[in-house]
């Protein structure tokens, strides 16, 4: 592995507060130096940034790699390239795998097999309960040693408030925080997009915003409670925006999460039956995006997270009803949040990667989400102006479900560095 | 021939303009006269196939389509989803590309999944008529429906029309809500609010909650099944409890100002949503919707094939 000079580029750190044109040499891995004019001592690569964004590596908490149990449609390895070239250098993968990634065997399993696959780093998160089936509680402490960095039912909720009760106190021992999918499923159940006029259209049965709020507002209480940290996964409406900003004003240990899709989109792209807008929780209406976009720029949404949920194509090709849940996200969340946040005005390309990478790696105490001298050299380089094109067989993720297909994003990635070693380089670009 | 009238597939009737759906009533007018005859065919989709995939129990529909296209002398075949590969997991798009394989004309589909029909017109080149997908849309009912009303009144526009019952799962309401908005009827909705999703006001149409008061406000009423499964959903506590404040009884009607004709598609729960004296009163043209049927499916059926819109059948 050979050093790394990156040259000229606007180097923007959160974590430092700082936003100008400068180099970053990269030595054995880590940060080495941050300044004017550094040489290059002879044998280091030497990478012309100019016009290009040089930021933290973008820090993913919640991901599906599918592996154990759904390889046709992602693996460890093929999810870890696409968080690379997404400009992901960390991401945290979801236990809903086949057996449930619920005990300390099964999160090794997962760090070994990102080990393996050399590209992104990946975090499991353990089962809050065994099997995910919302009764006993696994063995945090267990699956901490083993590599866990938090535990979630994610794809379930936790149903029973005494068992995220007892999660959240239980898990503050470890110093970890409880990632909720919130949804009430006895008003959400059967439901396959957001209640609405669409929905009341389409004749599906819709999930009404009240089925996530309830449980945001039961989780607050319940944080309030234990004083464990509670993350809320994809927040999706505006009820649940007020109730963080609640939650937030009276101290409480709660922090939470949007993804792209649904500070992008909205029920109405669910229209003809579009199975590629088919995710849980559902597009919601203009105002809960607006809401969301607002939450992000106020902080009360601490970060940005992909919710990457790869589908076979023969799954996605079905009745809307039968359709499974979620879209591909790590190769065009940077591209959104440059198009929907950073182009019109909401967040600042810092505000944006604060977002993306340094807030997202505070909240589960991951390293990673700085440039400081004597990190890991965790490091995305972009050009914030590139204008291209979302194509299925580029991305490369096994999965190609997407709505954004053949859209037009802002902001591409050109090389991703993990630890100092280059795990993705845009195909045509040269260096010198 | 000139261009198709319709575009390729009936999938509802929110895609249609007023002109197309009166297209299909004027059509149906002389289709109606077929069915009158000793001999009732005319030759008008001799040499078309014509699937009739139903993934639904049906018995109305699937024979009033069967009908309609044997009296346009087209050839036939019934597929439903039990005793063929479906109930062996063939998925809906496999099915789709098989019967295209088999060079058809047509493929008429009863699917429980709102949008299946769409699914399959986007798949296949022959042209689709939905016959019912899911809670969506029910098109030929709704034509069946105008067409009903419109014999009986002499036209749409300015009729109030108030559908009665569990419109959030019915897919003839959704029909009906578009097929005489466009055609500039006002709608009413009127039945316990567990089952009128509030939001489908956005569409211009009013919301009656007592039924009382929407006999009161109505020309006439169509009134739909109540599926006994939806007390297990909660929707409503018992079926006696809502016959009591929801059914369409003789004594409420009697207390209306007007006489208020009565539509049903079908099946009807005698002493549910509708009492027998109504169904079969005067007033009732239960019968003569699923005579509508026929002839409004024949004139989908012709006008989809590409058939000229001044064809006469006589």
């Amino acid at each position: 592995m050979s050093d790394l000079l990156i040259r000229g580029g606007r180097v923007i750190d959160p974590s430092r507060g700082t936003d100008g044109v400068a180099d970053l040499y990269v030595k054995e891995g880590k940060i080495e130096a941050v300044g004017r004019n550094i040489p290059a001592p002879p044998g280091t690569m030497v990478v012309d940034a100019a016009g290009k964004v040089v930021a933290p590596g973008l820090v993913d908490l919640h991901v599906h790699l599918r592996e154990p149990g759904f390889e046709h449609a992602e693996t460890i390895a093929s999810g870890a390239a696409s968080a690379a070239a997404g400009g992901f250098t960390a991401v945290c993968s979801m236990p809903n795998t086949d057996p449930v990634t619920d005990s300390q065997a099964t999160v090794g399993f997962v760090v070994r097999q990102a080990i393996r696959a050399g590209k992104a780093r990946v975090y499991p998160i353990g089962a809050v309960s065994l099997g995910q089936r919302g009764e006993q509680l696994t063995e945090f402490g267990e699956m901490v040693q083993a590599g866990a960095v938090a535990v979630s039912d994610d794809g379930r909720p936790v149903a029973s408030s005494h068992l995220m009760r007892t999660a959240l106190e239980y898990a503050k021992t470890f110093g970890i925080p409880v990632a909720d999918h919130c949804e009430d499923l006895s008003l959400a159940i059967g439901g396959a997009m957001h209640e609405g006029i669409v929905s009341a259209r389409l004749g599906l049965k819709g999930i009404p915003s009240a089925a996530e709020e309830i449980m945001v507002a039961r989780d607050i209480i319940l944080a309030e409670l234990t004083g464990g940290h509670v993350h809320l996964c994809h927040m999706s409406t505006r009820g649940s925006v007020e109730l963080i900003r609640w939650a937030k004003s009276k101290g409480l240990p709660v922090t939470a999460e949007a993804t792209p899709h649904h500070f992008t989109l909205t029920h109405e792209r669910c229209e003809g039956y579009d199975t590629s807008a088919k995710m849980n929780p559902p597009l919601r209406e203009a105002a809960d995006r607006d809401a969301i976009r607002q939450g992000l720029k106020d902080g009360t949404i601490d970060c940005i997270a992909s919710d990457h949920a790869p589908h076979h194509y023969d799954t996605k090709e079905r009745e809307f009803d039968e359709a499974p849940n979620g879209i591909v996200g790590l190769e065009t969340a940077l591209g959104l949040a440059m198009r929907e946040l950073v182009a019109p005005g909401i967040l600042s390309l810092s505000e944006m990667i604060k977002r993306m990478s340094t807030t997202p790696a505070r909240i589960f105490h991951l390293p990673g989400g700085t440039l400081a001298v004597g990190a890991p050299a965790d490091v995305v380089v972009f050009d914030p102006d590139r204008r291209w094109v979302v194509r299925r067989e580029e991305l490369h993720s096994k999965s190609a479900n997407s709505p954004f297909i053949g859209e037009t994003l802002v902001g591409q990635v050109e090389m991703t560095l993990v630890a100092g070693r280059v795990v993705h380089q845009r195909k045509d670009r040269s260096t010198s | 021939m000139t261009a198709p009238a319709l575009g390729k597939d009936l999938l509802g009737l929110e895609p249609l303009s007023a002109e197309q759906i009166r297209l299909i009533l004027d059509t149906a007018e002389p289709f109606k006269e077929v069915s009158e005859r000793a001999i009732k065919k005319v030759p008008a989709l001799r040499g078309k196939t014509i699937v009739n995939l139903f993934f639904e129990p049906s018995t109305r529909t699937r024979i009033s389509f069967e009908f309609a296209e044997k009296r346009l002398s087209a050839d036939t075949v019934n597929v439903a989803s039990t005793g063929s590969s479906i109930s062996k997991g063939e998925t809906l798009v496999d099915t789709a590309r098989n019967l295209e394989a088999m060079r058809i004309d047509m493929v008429v589909i009863r699917h429980p999944a709102s949008g299946a029909a769409q699914f399959l017109g986007s798949r296949i080149r022959s042209n689709v008529i939905n016959a019912g997908d899911g809670k969506h849309e029910h098109p030929t009912q709704g034509l069946l429906d105008l067409l009903t009303l419109r014999d009986r009144f002499g036209k749409i526009e300015g009729l109030k029309v108030a559908i009665c019952g569990d419109v959030l799962h019915s897919r003839v309401a959704r029909s009906n809500i578009w097929g005489l908005l466009k055609l500039g009827a006002e709608v009413a909705l009127c039945g316990p609010a567990t089952l009128i999703p509030r939001e489908l006001a956005e569409l211009g149409v009013r919301i009656i909650p007592h039924i009382e008061d929407a006999i009161a406000w109505a020309d006439a009423l169509n009134v739909l099944r109540l599926q006994l499964e939806r007390m297990q959903g909660g929707f409503v506590p018992s079926l006696r409890e809502y016959n009591r404040v929801f059914g369409v009884t003789r004594e409420r009607l009697e207390r209306a100002p007007r006489d208020l004709v009565i539509l049903h598609p079908g099946p009807i729960n005698r002493g549910v949503e509708i009492d027998s004296d109504v169904v079969d009163g005067p007033h009732s043209v239960i019968l003569p919707q699923v005579t509508n049927g026929v002839a409004v499916r024949m004139a989908v059926l012709y006008l989809l094939a590409g058939g000229a819109p001044d064809w006469q059948a006589s």
